[in-house]
C-alpha cells in the first residue's frame, strides 16, 4: 500500500478560513481519501517533533493555508517538508466570489459550500498525485 | 478604576485526533460566548514560528494554554517564548478525569460532545475570571 499523503491546515482560529482549510483537510482525510490521505498537527510539527519533522521529510505534504501568513506552508518548509502542493482559501474566495463564509466555530452554509469544494480539489490533487507515483 | 487586560485564550487545536477539535470549540465558545469582552486568542502555529509581535502576545495578556494532549504543545510554546500561562487545561487527562471518551468524530461533534465542550468551556470561563480577579 502507498504511503498516504499528508495534508496540513493550518487551522487558524481566528477567522473563517483556518475552519475551512480544517474542515477540508478532515472531510479528504476521513472520507473522501480514507487510507490515502492522513494528517498531522502542525502545532507539534513546528514545536520539533521528531517524529512529526520526520513524516513532513518522508512523505509528499500538501498545504493548506486560510490567510497570507501562510503558517502551513512556512512551518512545513522550516521543517525541511516536501511540499507538493498548496491550497489557499484565499485564491478559493476568489474562485468563487458568490460565497461570504462568516463562522468560525462552525461553519455557516457558504463556509460548508468552500469547505466542500476544496476538499474536493484537494482529494483530486491526491488522485494526480498517486497516478504519478505508479 | 484599573483597566485589566484580556486574557489570551490559545488552543492547540491539534488535527491528529478530535481532542484538538473539543479544545478548539470549547476556546470559541469563551471567544464568542462565555467571555467576549474579556478575551483574545491567537493562531498557535503563528504564535509559535511568528516574530516579536506574536511571541509578545503572551506578555501582554495573561495567557491560558488549552491543550487537546498531554504534549502541551500550547502550554510549551507560551512557556517557551513569552512567560509561564497563567493558566492550562490537558483536555485528555480532564476527560479522563470526568470519565467521558474523546469525541467520535474530528470534523463534527454530536450533541452530547457539544456538551462536553460547553463544559469545557465554561471551566475556562471560571479560569479567565479568576485570573481577572487576581491580577
Amino acid at each position: 500500500m502507498k504511503k498516504p499523503i499528508l495534508i496540513l491546515p493550518c487551522s487558524g482560529i481566528g477567522k473563517p478560513f483556518g475552519s475551512i482549510a480544517r474542515d477540508a483537510t478532515f472531510r479528504v482525510c476521513d472520507e473522501l481519501r480514507l487510507g490515502k490521505a492522513d494528517t498531522l498537527c502542525l502545532s507539534l510539527l513546528v514545536m520539533g517533533d521528531e517524529e512529526a519533522r520526520n513524516r513532513v521529510a518522508s512523505s509528499q505534504c500538501i498545504v493548506v493555508d486560510g490567510c497570507p501568513m501562510a503558517c502551513s506552508r512556512n512551518n512545513v518548509d522550516r521543517s525541511a517538508g516536501n511540499i507538493v502542493t498548496e491550497f489557499k482559501v484565499m485564491d478559493l474566495l476568489r474562485e468563487n466570489r458568490g460565497f461570504k463564509p462568516r463562522e468560525v466555530t462552525f461553519l455557516d452554509e457558504d463556509g460548508e459550500k468552500l469547505s466542500k469544494i476544496l476538499a474536493d480539489k484537494i482529494a483530486a490533487k491526491i488522485d494526480e498525485l498517486m497516478e504519478e507515483s505508479e | 478604576m484599573k483597566i485589566k487586560p484580556k486574557v489570551g485564550v490559545v488552543s492547540c487545536s491539534g488535527e491528529c485526533c478530535s481532542l484538538g477539535t473539543l479544545s478548539r470549540v470549547a476556546t470559541r465558545f469563551v471567544l464568542e460566548d462565555l467571555r467576549y469582552d474579556q478575551t483574545v486568542t491567537i493562531c498557535l502555529p503563528l504564535f509559535l514560528a511568528g516574530e516579536t509581535q506574536e511571541h509578545g502576545f503572551a506578555k501582554e495578556h495573561p495567557t491560558i494554554a488549552v491543550d487537546g494532549c498531554g504534549k502541551l504543545c500550547a502550554k510549551k510554546a507560551i512557556t517557551k517564548y513569552s512567560n509561564k500561562p497563567a493558566a492550562g487545561v490537558d483536555v485528555e487527562a480532564l476527560l479522563k478525569e470526568w470519565g467521558v471518551d474523546p469525541p467520535k468524530n474530528r470534523r463534527i461533534l454530536d450533541s452530547v460532545e457539544l456538551g462536553e465542550a460547553r463544559r469545557l468551556a465554561e471551566l475556562l470561563a471560571a479560569k479567565v475570571d479568576e485570573i481577572q480577579e487576581a491580577d
